[in-house]
């Protein structure tokens, strides 16, 4: 699958997910537990700003000195008897990996969770050569047996089915004959999936960090799946977009610290794996050969510019955990494989605003996502700055703010119009108004107000009511 | 063997553009602001360490044993009679030797029937054969973190790391000299032998607990593709 993960209108996908009770319940239950179980863990660290400012310094610091990381890292792996290869584009990289594919006569793939492999629609791609690709994280391998079904979060991508959902996928799909107890659907997997690892020809991983100084990539797991896919078959892949490096094993300790506690909530997940180049003299399991690809796919067009920062992410969904919005629409609804409000800041950055044009009016800019980022990204300020770059620069705006434009009473876009919209929002809002509640709003407000009251804009606005309270007002 | 790089050049070159300048092929050390980590467990002693070790195998689903060499092959046998027994697999560490298990694995346990199998370097397929069919296997701290509960494994080609993956059940020695507070120290360590020139494991495996997931509806799941159960034992070795 690519970046994109369907084509239905944004507004269409909104509706059908507010329908879909499960996803709705299972999405703000993880939510607790996410957000409970990370603030936990940051407070028992202590210092947490302090941590949040390094792992912030740390990431600026090698997008600032991005080419000298990964020459140095490319260096380094080609020591130790890796191939790198550079890939500007989507396509360099999987052809690139195509070619391997078919030099190895590959009949069958394992696969560990990487979201830079379902960026480039690598599985697609290495399914057109015939050969079986499988993805052997828990979560993936459920979606992907499940005719392919996108992920709906980052980190938990099936967080969005139930396990009876599961046991009929597995059922329907598998001839699966036990219960839905999740002990036993992880059991089956695991059997199914043993022989897998022992029979494939290539392994291929994403990683969460490469170390330039030393020439390694780092794995950050749980299920020990990511361990096997590289420990046994003879030639192993790696998929890494470009910005994932750091400078030294010391850097990249601070990193694994912030993201195991900001995704799940651990000190440390079970697997923490770093591995250099290719098997040693003498050894049994590792690769024979490996290649390190390296993506950048859009991402060299956001260095340098203002959304810059969106690079600093390490991609742990701290989050979308914490996002109202996702609350509410889950992953789904935002037609990329990056979802909540990381994915709203990079699938335009990375897919054009041409397919995510609405995603930035998915969100609330409450900051509840910059206050939980381990690396300092501004969210809530990147996604206003969209918003700005979309009415202004882009000279349109996105279908749904049309409608609410027109509810405006004011028609063409301009550059004004953001601030006269703020203005004229009370007034124009007044016909949907009860109770001081918008409870049958127009444009993209109607989804969220039919299951929900959205509050009402102020009679004032905040300019006015300060240059009145200043003159002694009404306060 | 030396790999090969390709598209190097034009690619870094338009990570230069993009940010202004000529392409960098010389940096000096970045120097960091901040350092919170070195606060963490700062002056615990060995043995608040283990402390806090025991404490953290709660949270991780990990069995914890505190011995020292005189008592440590009755303990481990304790623990093998818990796993149910029947096969094991080691690295060929001389680790065992030192800490007396070597002749109690191999004689005492072919006359209980069961079966111990040593990595072996020149075999590679009987390895994976004997690894993936093995109901226990049994690996050796290199560093342990406090904090967080983790082994450190390094791998070798007397160290296979599937010794620590296939099999159902792993059992971790931690010699109590190993432990430290946290992952800073394990990374310093590692990075000073990199300065120092010396070749780095192709893996170093940073271990906390069994494998895991909560991918289905968030509920916790102990054991998934790598081992069900484990179990850590300390040993007093100073």
């Amino acid at each position: 699958m690519a970046m994109k993960t369907s084509d239905d209108l944004f507004n269409h996908r909104v509706t059908k997910e507010l329908d879909n009770t499960f996803m709705r319940g299972a999405v703000s239950s993880a939510q607790e537990r996410f957000q409970t179980r990370r603030l936990l863990q940051a407070a028992e660290l202590g210092h947490w700003e302090e941590w949040r400012s390094h792992g912030e310094e740390i990431r600026k610091h090698v997008l600032a000195n991005l080419d000298f990381y990964l020459y140095q890292l490319s260096e380094n792996v080609a020591q130790r008897g890796g191939h790198v290869y550079f890939a500007q584009t989507a396509k360099e990289a999987t052809d690139y990996i195509k070619g391997i594919a078919k030099k190895k006569n590959a009949k069958k793939i394992v696969k560990s969770k990487s979201m830079v492999t379902e960026e480039i629609n690598l599985n697609t791609v290495l399914e057109e050569l015939s050969c079986e690709v499988i993805e052997t994280d828990l979560g993936e391998y459920i979606l992907q047996v499940d005719d392919h079904e996108p992920p709906s979060h980052i980190v938990v991508p099936a967080l969005h089915k139930n396990k009876e959902q599961i046991r009929d996928v597995f059922k329907e799909k598998q001839g699966y004959d036990k219960t839905e107890k999740p002990e036993e659907l992880a059991l089956y997997v695991r059997e199914k999936l043993r022989n897998e690892y022992l029979t494939a020809d290539i392994g291929i991983t994403g990683c969460n960090f490469a170390i330039a100084e030393s020439g390694s990539i780092t794995l950050v797991t749980n299920e020990g799946n990511a361990d096997l896919v590289t420990a046994l078959p003879k030639t192993q892949i790696t998929v890494m977009g470009m910005e994932r490096i750091v400078p030294t094993f010391e850097e990249m300790e601070v990193l694994v610290s912030l993201l195991t506690r900001s995704a799940v909530g651990q000190k440390l997940t079970s697997y923490i794996t770093t591995l250099t180049g290719i098997k040693e003299e003498g050894d049994t399991d590792g690769p024979e050969e490996f290649h390190l690809v390296i993506v950048d796919n859009g991402r060299s067009d956001i260095l340098g510019g203002e959304f810059q920062p969106i690079l600093q992410c390490i991609r742990c969904a701290a989050c979308v955990n914490a996002c109202p919005v996702y609350r509410h629409v889950g992953g789904h609804t935002y037609g990329s494989i990056y979802s909540g409000p990381v994915g709203v800041v990079l699938s335009p950055l990375l897919g054009g605003y041409d397919d995510y044009k609405e995603l930035p009016y998915a969100s609330t800019l409450c900051g509840a996502c910059t206050d939980a980022c381990p690396v300092k990204i501004p969210l809530h300020q990147l996604i206003h700055r969209h918003r700005q770059v979309i009415v202004e620069n882009e000279g349109r705006a996105p279908v749904s703010e049309k409608l609410l434009m027109k509810a405006f009473g004011l028609g063409a876009s301009s550059p004004t119009l953001y601030k006269m919209a703020a203005k004229m929002a009370s007034p124009t809002m007044s016909p949907f108004t009860k109770d001081n509640k918008i409870s049958n709003g127009p444009g993209p407000l109607k989804a969220w107000t039919e299951t929900r009251d959205f509050p009402a804009p102020n009679k004032d606005n905040f300019r006015n009511w300060l240059k009145q309270r200043s003159k002694g007002g009404e306060q | 063997m030396i790999g090969t790089i390709e598209n190097r050049d034009a690619f870094l070159s338009k990570i230069a553009q993009q940010l202004g300048r000529a392409p960098k092929t010389e940096l000096a050390q970045p120097i960091w602001q901040y350092q919170p980590q070195e606060r963490v467990l700062k002056n615990a002693t060995k043995d608040e360490l283990v402390e806090v070790l025991v404490e953290q195998c709660k949270n991780i689903h990990t069995d914890i044993v505190l011995t020292d060499t005189a008592n440590l092959t009755k303990d481990l046998q304790k623990v093998v009679d818990n796993y149910g027994g029947r096969s094991v697999v080691t690295w060929r560490d001389e680790r065992f030797e030192r800490y007396g298990l070597t002749s109690f694995m191999t004689e005492h346990w072919s006359q209980m029937g069961i079966q111990l199998y040593e990595w072996n370097p020149a075999q590679h397929e009987e390895n994976i054969r004997q690894a993936e069919k093995a109901n226990i296997g049994i690996t050796i701290s290199e560093i342990t973190l406090a904090e967080s509960g983790t082994a450190v494994l390094f791998s070798s080609k007397n160290k296979g790391r599937s010794v620590s993956f296939l099999p159902e059940k792993s059992i971790i020695l931690i010699p109590k000299s190993t432990i430290v507070p946290r992952m800073t120290q394990a990374a310093r360590f590692i990075r000073e032998k990199i300065r120092d020139g010396e070749q780095i494991a192709s893996c170093i495996n940073f271990i906390t607990g069994p494998s895991n997931s909560a991918d289905i509806e968030m509920i916790l799941i102990v054991g998934v593709h790598g081992p069900i159960k484990a179990t850590y034992i300390v040993i007093e070795d100073q």
